[in-house]
């Protein structure tokens, strides 16, 4: 009886990439109805295991069975065709194209002998589907017009849309706000009233407490576990994700925090960003900047590095005014930008551990036109120390590294500069515990240092555990500033939607 | 039954050892310059020989100089087209100099080169400052030059070189052709350049990801500036260096050169997606495509297949490189 209500089945997989063991006997049962959260820290195998599932890879050894059938998945179209649909950590619709014509992609309705397009149709049909899970996108809108959380519900129903019974979602939160998070939300439990298994992979605990029935986790490429979630606590799962004792993802917090400041802005607006922003930042502080989504956080960060101009208001560094006009002078200044998208702004993938490091600060390796080799090579190893980063050497590729080794080297790149000023976008976005926790502590050790933080984060957890104090903003305004001992979830929230009640 | 097949493909996985594949995807362009060698040496006996060999050389001169020209471009995901047109320009300036009495050897070397310099700086400010495609504008800079080359030459060759600047294309020094000592310099400094200065550095982090480059600080308009500068000068090279061997300014010269240039950065396993590549193995890459050429013509291939099989090598290149990354 039980096994009726198996949708999907994995069974001893394991997978060789060039000679290495990424999947190592795992398994996995997709219950009818139920949302299968798949946790494990990164390099644990779980997006080996959904790339296989979802046709992209082959497994080097194992079965997969559809309702009780073995299938062979030779690409993800075939993985369609059995009911298997994944959705991308990072979405990739075409963005020149309409709503509709993304989804019926590849398999557009035509008229019967002409083989035109029946556009009509599509539309038409993409509409009843959307109105049918309760959203209201126009069909007809290019892709690029839309918000990041609906290009996810497009992809979603999309996914819906080849009549699947299995869909993997891959952090499909990381780049929502809470409020599209609950909507997310709405629509997978009727996804799964409708009797479609969701498999959920996520690194945010809240999450996948609030949403899943059953938890799979995978350590280091091997199965360890599968429990009801109701079985478990944060504690316990942690415990297994990690295979160590964690007594506190958070350091405690040293009392760093001087009295001078290190950094003020004073009433700064930028047209379409944000209005009037004030606040300032004592040495040896962090100070947490939080929001919604287009809160306008990241912006003023890119206002501050001289990225995106201001219209009015002043910046002070050390109580005297500065003019920023682009990045090169923000590192004059002593002020160095984390982004949030490592991948896009912070790396530069094909170039190595090394030159990744340097990048920012070749002028203390050069004579002349000419580069100190033997220096630069010393001070990169010192750092590749002091910051722990995991690397078989300083000539090895940043792309081939995990996300927590990538976001370390980011930091040594803008330690180098010799900043006063950290700004930290996302600190630990897409980052396991393990690292998330190493990347806090040194944190803590900064501040120590004498550097002063502004941490911007989306992460109510890390917010709270991290900062002296936090500041809230909303539609691009500062709606509120309170000391961690005060704030709460709720706090937080009620602030960060102030100005959308009317305020 | 599926299983035996499954675990029988993991074992060749497991016997080779990742080094051995890595050195090979590496090196593999040097393993196919000497497998071109022999080959061809086995087939006909006139190649592998002295005069043959400088004379070989000599005729990748050109190319191997625009190409490393070629590969700074390329590394940051740029593409110059017009290496040739700046020659043939940088050529009839040169010739028109130095004609008759030798009293504007120098000067007119400098001219050459400096025409060059000039048609590379405009490519670099328009990309840079205005950023039009790197295509469009090397395009529009290569009929540009090549107009000027016809409006300042009449459309006539200029011929009657002085004796002492024809040296550069056919002298010799140590027994070996000046144009390839050149070459040797050329690389040398460049590969320096490349791999030991701040620039060399900021080029491949622009050509790698040229928002991270920005919010890191480099300056990218002048590092795009500077390629486009160094592949000008570099064809401007060429065009001296051409219109002495050939001992004359000719307005048709270095069609279609650009084409031969990029070939040999692509064969050399330079990314044209930017940010990935090495100047050696343009170098390779050249004299790949300079052996082909000479080696075909000793076996009396007709030209015609020579093009054809010179597009097939090429494609391959291209392929096997998408492995190496």
């Amino acid at each position: 009886m039980y096994d009726q209500q198996l949708l999907v089945e994995m069974k001893g997989i394991s997978k060789v990439f060039n000679g290495v063991k990424a999947l190592r006997n795992v398994s996995l049962k997709i219950r009818k109805g139920t949302v299968h959260a798949l946790m494990g820290e990164n390099g644990a195998g779980k997006s080996t295991a959904m790339k296989i599932l979802s046709g992209i890879h082959k497994p080097t050894e194992g079965s997969i069975l559809v309702e009780g059938n073995e299938i062979f998945l030779d690409n993800p179209k075939m993985a369609l065709d059995n009911g298997i649909a994944m959705i991308h950590q990072e979405l990739s619709p075409i963005f020149e194209m309409t709503v509709a014509e993304n989804i019926f992609l590849g398999r557009e309705p035509v008229y019967p002998k002409i083989h035109l397009v029946n556009y009509p149709k599509m539309y038409k049909d993409t509409k009843k589907m959307f109105e049918s899970l309760g959203l209201s996108i126009d069909p007809k809108q290019r892709m690029k017009e839309l918000s990041v959380s609906e290009i996810q519900m497009v992809e979603i129903v999309k996914a819906v849309s080849y009549d699947s019974k299995v869909i993997i979602m891959d952090e499909p939160t990381s780049s929502l706000a809470d409020k599209e998070v609950e909507q997310l939300f709405s629509i997978i439990n009727r996804l799964k009233n409708e009797g479609k298994g969701i498999i959920y992979i996520s690194h945010k605990m809240d999450e996948i407490f609030q949403i899943a029935d059953d938890i799979t986790i995978f350590r280091d490429g091997e199965y360890i576990s599968t429990n009801l979630a109701k079985t478990l606590d944060h504690d316990s799962l942690i415990k297994q994700m990690v295979g160590r004792e964690l007594t506190d993802i958070f350091p405690e917090r040293s009392k760093s925090v001087k009295d001078q400041i290190a950094l003020s802005v004073e009433g700064i607006s930028a047209k379409g960003y944000f209005q009037n922003v004030s606040f300032q930042l004592k040495e040896g502080e962090i100070l947490g900047l939080t929001g919604l989504m287009g809160a306008g956080r990241t912006e003023i960060a890119k206002a501050i590095f001289g990225m995106i101009p201001i219209e009015s208001g002043i910046i002070k560094l050390k109580n005297k005014e500065v003019k920023i006009k682009g990045p090169k002078d923000a590192i004059k200044h002593g002020i160095a930008f984390v982004t949030e998208d490592r991948k896009e702004e912070g790396l530069v993938l094909p170039m190595s551990v090394k030159q990744n490091i340097t990048i920012s600060s070749l002028h203390k390796f050069t004579s002349g036109p000419m580069m100190k080799r033997d220096l630069e090579t010393q001070v990169v190893d010192d750092m590749i120390k002091k910051l722990k980063i995991k690397t078989y050497s300083r000539n090895q590729l940043v792309e081939t590294l995990s996300g927590g080794n990538q976001q370390k080297i980011v930091l040594a790149k803008w330690l180098l500069t010799d900043p006063k000023v950290l700004i930290l976008d996302e600190p630990t976005r897409g980052i396991d515990i393990g690292a998330k926790t190493e990347i806090y502590k040194l944190m803590d050790q900064l501040t120590k240092e004498g550097y002063s933080i502004i941490m911007i984060s989306s992460e109510m957890p890390e917010v709270l555990g991290m900062s002296d104090r936090i500041i809230v903003l909303s539609e691009g305004k500062v709606t509120g500033t309170l000391r961690p001992k005060e704030a709460t979830q709720e706090k937080i929230l009620s602030l960060a939607t102030a100005n959308k009640m009317g305020v | 039954m599926n299983s035996h097949v499954s675990t029988n493909n993991t074992q060749p996985i497991k016997k080779r050892s990742p080094k051995f594949g890595h050195l090979l995807s590496e090196y593999g362009i040097l393993l196919a310059l000497s497998a071109l060698v022999i080959v061809i040496t086995i087939l006909s006996p006139n190649f592998l020989t002295t005069s043959n060999m400088l004379n070989l050389f000599k005729q990748v001169s050109i190319n191997a100089i625009l190409a490393i020209g070629m590969t700074f471009v390329v590394l940051t995901k740029g593409i110059d087209l017009s290496v040739g047109s700046i020659l043939a320009f940088s050529g009839i300036v040169t010739a028109s100099l130095v004609t008759g009495s030798d009293t504007n050897l120098f000067l007119g070397i400098a001219a050459g080169l400096g025409t060059g310099l000039i048609l590379g700086l405009v490519n670099g400010l328009v990309v840079s400052k205005w950023k039009v495609a790197p295509f469009i504008v090397t395009l529009g800079v290569m009929s540009i030059a090549r107009g000027l080359t016809y409006i300042y030459s009449n459309g006539r060759p200029i011929s009657g070189l002085s004796n002492s600047f024809l040296v550069i294309g056919t002298g010799g020094f140590l027994g070996i052709p000046i144009s390839v000592w050149i070459v040797l310099i050329v690389f040398v400094f460049c590969s320096v350049l490349l791999y030991r200065t701040k620039l060399g550095r900021h080029i491949y982090a622009v050509g790698g990801n040229e928002n991270a480059a920005k919010t890191s600080g480099l300056n990218v308009d002048r590092t795009l500036m500077s390629v486009y500068c160094i592949s000008g000068l570099l064809a401007g090279l060429a065009g001296v260096l051409l219109t002495s061997r050939v001992s004359s300014g000719l307005p048709q010269a270095g069609m279609s050169y650009e084409l031969d240039a990029i070939a040999a950065v692509v064969i050399g396993g330079t990314s044209l997606a930017g940010g990935r590549g090495r100047l050696w193995g343009t170098l390779v890459g050249a004299l790949i495509i300079g052996v082909l050429n000479n080696g075909l013509d000793l076996l009396a291939v007709s030209s015609y297949w020579q093009q054809v099989i010179k597009g097939i090598i090429i494609i391959i290149a291209v392929l096997v490189d998408r492995k190496r990354v």
